[in-house]
């Protein structure tokens, strides 16, 4: 079975290959069966790639240590579901799970799409089958998932602790699945670009699927901002860590694409523009991996240096060269269709956001490869850290978050002023009210109080959207609320999953601000002794140290600390932090000691303790523990924006029938791009 | 004024703003990020550098771990193989601090020579991919 996924493999590379260098040649020249057997290379290099992922699968499934990866990342007493997220855990691994996911979503692309786009089609075969070539490429050549060892070891080195946690099992796929699937939009900008069929027929070709990867690049995201918030025990869930940008710059590109693509749709303007977002992004998905695995910028997160990195500089500079050559050679035919002809338009907002995204993951870029740059210019290394990015982004972050509100209210080619009043009368009076309050409150952060204004401005935007189309609907239909809020809904999920979207980045940018506000006190109690801790809220936290209780568990060794915790002399519960000691199934130790946090967490703040140490074999235990308000909204602002996306992706609910519907309803409510 | 160019303002207003940002940012929070021996060769040339913000990106020396839990104060040393520093750090280490780990400390260097930390992080070979194998290879 393992033998079948080395020559599997093999056989995909040459496939692969075949499949890329026919699907051109038979594109350019119209030999329909080259380009045929270039899709049919799509479906096989697919199979192929099911085959070899079973047999690693296997292999790990049937701890065969003989296989180094096997041996390297599992062990006979890792529980079952840490086995599985071995598959993807380690470099070579998450190498075939990313051509297994390219392959799966370039054959669902073509599944999906035949009959229609001919002109387009063999090149997207083309592009996924380069893809896939390239990753298998690697791991043929230099991390070979299947590679053996000249012995077999009697168990394995087990899986980093810091991997066992029920996060990382979906974390890592899903940022994977993010970056891979931006795949198909870029084979569809390049079939475009090299068919010359530059309509908007590519556009609507990719809708859904750069929907998704940005819906998988944000649960990815949001994921990984979870699993360092309970697993890294520093507190936060955000460093400004290169990998950590890596990941955050195509989701910005794609998050720009998403709003101006609705420009072209609807006005026929920037097309070069949305092309470059999509090959951008692509690059930048690219750009991620390599900044993970290649070693050249410092990171805590990174695979350790291999040969890998270089591979992906290459793969990265050609696609680079090859997209933005092709945008460069069909420029001339990709003229906006119209202008822009008001400052106060829908368009010249999209146009602002767009910009401000661009520029954000510029300077993330920017401050992400600096200690390069600055090498190369002055000599030295010189690095920028969260206060550079956080300086730089939170008045960008605040820019974008009013436009929120006005993007999607404000009229198409030129506000009048009564749209402008009737659209954002309430809105502005929730913004100010909010800023009032908040000043009354004394509460003592500009930016923080800044970022809740605008946070009440988009809520009041959006409710007042979903209350004007029940009521509409209320009026038209004669339905009552529930129904009429859950046709509206279903009739225009694009438009209206967009606002819970935007809802969902409100509630983000709360927990954001509630940042702020983090207090932090470490403490070295014996077992009776208190700490306190004032909340940001004015509550008083006594904190009791219980004692410090050992025992093992699975496969570790757990050191437990416990606290009694007091609020405003109110008994509110226990919470305990533990060291965790992984042993291997002789019972030594393997890897360091990790630390589990104890959370408890409501709407208003999170007490966040860490357990650090004992004092010298005592139950005298070093603590720290934190307070940070509103974190809560973080990992809701998620779900909701991912309800959202959810929502705008189903298929149906934006056919012709319903832009028709829509068209009978009241203007500047309706002013909304046709599904 | 078109409404083009007015865009072109208003998109020239932002850029200008974020570059003052991006710039001062960099001024007033860059740290350089030196090895070891790197270190050693700019205390020599350059009297400046006790001022600077430093990150030392280096090994721990073994055995030279030093954990005064009581009062949350770690010491210890990093080398490079060329130069060596020793480290006071006051707070809570991550779990991946051991000997021989990879670590990068911020902070200051003293004029005695001893490099106050204000952050510590470690980054351990093992973290996502073993260390190779010796017995494997």
């Amino acid at each position: 079975m393992t033998d079948l996924g080395s020559i599997a493999l093999w056989i995909a590379l040459l496939i692969a290959g075949w499949g890329s260098a026919v699907a051109f040649v038979g594109g350019i020249k119209g030999r329909a069966e080259l380009a045929a057997s270039a899709e049919r290379a799509v479906y096989v290099v697919w199979g192929l790639m099911l085959v070899a992922s079973a047999g690693l699968i296997r292999a790990l499934l049937t701890h065969d240590f003989n296989i180094e990866y096997v041996a390297s990342y599992t062990s006979r007493n890792l529980p079952l579901y840490y086995t599985w997220s071995a598959f993807y855990a380690g470099q070579k691994g998450s190498l075939l799970f990313w051509a297994l996911v390219v392959s799966t979503f370039g054959t669902f692309a073509l599944a999906a799409n035949r009959g229609k786009y001919r002109e387009l089609l063999p090149y997207v075969a083309g592009v996924v089958c380069a893809v896939v070539f390239f990753f298998v490429l690697v791991m043929v050549f230099t991390a070979n998932p299947f590679e053996r060892l000249p012995f077999t070891p009697a168990d394995g080195n087990g899986l980093n602790p810091q991997l066992q946690n029920p996060g990382m099992t979906i974390h890592p796929p899903m940022l994977y699945l993010g970056y891979t699937s931006i795949t198909i939009p870029f084979a569809f900008a390049v079939a475009a670009l090299v068919s010359g069929r530059l309509d908007t027929g590519w556009i609507h070709a990719i809708r859904r699927w750069t929907l998704l990867s940005w819906l998988f690049l944000s649960c990815g995201i949001v994921l990984g901002m979870w699993w360092a918030y309970v697993e890294l025990g520093w507190g936060g869930f955000w460093a400004w860590d290169p990998v950590e940008n890596a990941s955050f710059l195509p989701w910005l590109t794609m998050t720009a694409f998403l709003h101006s693509v609705m420009i072209q749709e609807k006005r026929g303007m920037l097309k070069k523009w949305n092309l470059g977002l999509i090959v951008g992004s692509f690059v930048l998905s690219i750009f991620g991996t390599f900044i993970t695995r290649s070693g050249v910028i410092a990171s805590v997160h990174s695979f350790t240096q291999s040969g890998v990195g270089y591979y992906f500089l290459v793969f990265l500079v050609v696609s680079a060269v090859a997209g933005f050559a092709l945008l460069w050679w069909r420029w001339p035919r990709l003229e906006a269709e119209s202008q822009l002809e008001s400052m106060v338009s829908r368009e010249a907002a999209f146009l602002f956001n767009n910009l401000i995204f661009i520029v954000i993951a510029f300077s993330v870029l920017w401050g992400t490869l600096f200690p390069i740059l600055s090498e190369w210019i002055k000599g030295t290394k010189v690095t920028v850290g969260p206060p550079f990015f956080n300086q730089v982004n939170v008045p960008l972050g605040l820019l974008l978050l009013f436009l929120t509100g006005v993007g999607p209210l404000v009229a198409w080619r030129q506000a009048s002023t009564a749209n402008l009043r009737r659209q954002f009368l309430w809105p502005l009076a929730a913004l100010a009210l909010t800023v009032v309050a908040l000043v009354a409150l004394r509460m003592p952060d500009g930016w923080a109080i800044a970022a809740f204004g605008l946070s009440a401005f988009v809520v009041g935007t959006v409710t007042q959207e979903f209350v004007r189309g029940t009521g509409a609907r209320m009026r038209l239909h004669q339905e009552n609320p529930v129904m009429a809020l859950g046709r509206l809904i279903g009739r225009n999920r694009r438009r209206y999953g967009g606002y819970i979207v935007h809802l969902g980045i409100v509630m983000l940018f709360v927990g954001f601000a509630g940042q702020a506000f983090r207090v932090d006190q470490e403490a070295t109690l014996r077992p009776g002794q208190a700490a306190e801790i004032r909340s940001p809220y004015g509550h008083t936290y006594r904190l009791v140290h219980q004692g410090v209780s050992q025992y093992e568990q699975l496969n570790r060794f757990v050191s437990a600390a416990s606290v009694d915790v007091y609020r405003d002399d109110v008994f509110t519960g226990a919470l305990k932090s533990e060291k965790r000691q992984h042993l291997n199934s002789l019972g030594r130790p393997t890897f360091e000691p990790s630390t589990e946090v104890g959370i408890r967490s409501d709407v208003r703040e999170d007490l966040y303790i860490v357990y650090a140490g004992s004092v010298e074999g005592t139950e005298e235990a070093v603590y720290r523990f934190t307070i940070t308000p509103l974190v809560w909204w973080v990992w809701y602002g998620g779900m909701v924006l991912v309800a959202g996306g959810l929502v705008a992706m189903w298929p149906g609910g934006g056919g012709p029938t319903a832009a028709s519907r829509r068209r009978a309803e009241p203007a500047g409510y309706v002013a909304q791009v046709a599904g | 004024m078109k409404a083009g160019a007015k865009f072109a303002v208003g998109g020239a207003l932002i850029l200008v703003t974020v570059g003052y940002l991006m710039a001062s940012g960099i001024k007033e929070t860059g740290v350089y990020y030196l090895t070891p021996a790197e270190l050693s060769e700019k205390v020599r040339v350059d009297g400046r550098i006790y001022d600077a913000g430093i990150k030392i990106g280096a090994r721990v020396v073994r055995g030279s771990i030093q954990r005064d839990v009581a009062s949350q104060t770690i010491t210890f040393r990093v080398s490079d193989g060329v130069a060596s520093y020793p480290v006071i750090y006051r707070g809570l280490a991550p779990d991946t601090f051991t000997d021989e780990a990879e670590v990068v400390v911020e902070g200051r260097l003293q004029r005695d020579g001893t490099f106050r930390a204000t952050t510590l992080l470690a980054k351990c070979g093992s973290r996502f991919e073993a260390a190779p194998q010796q017995a494997g290879a």
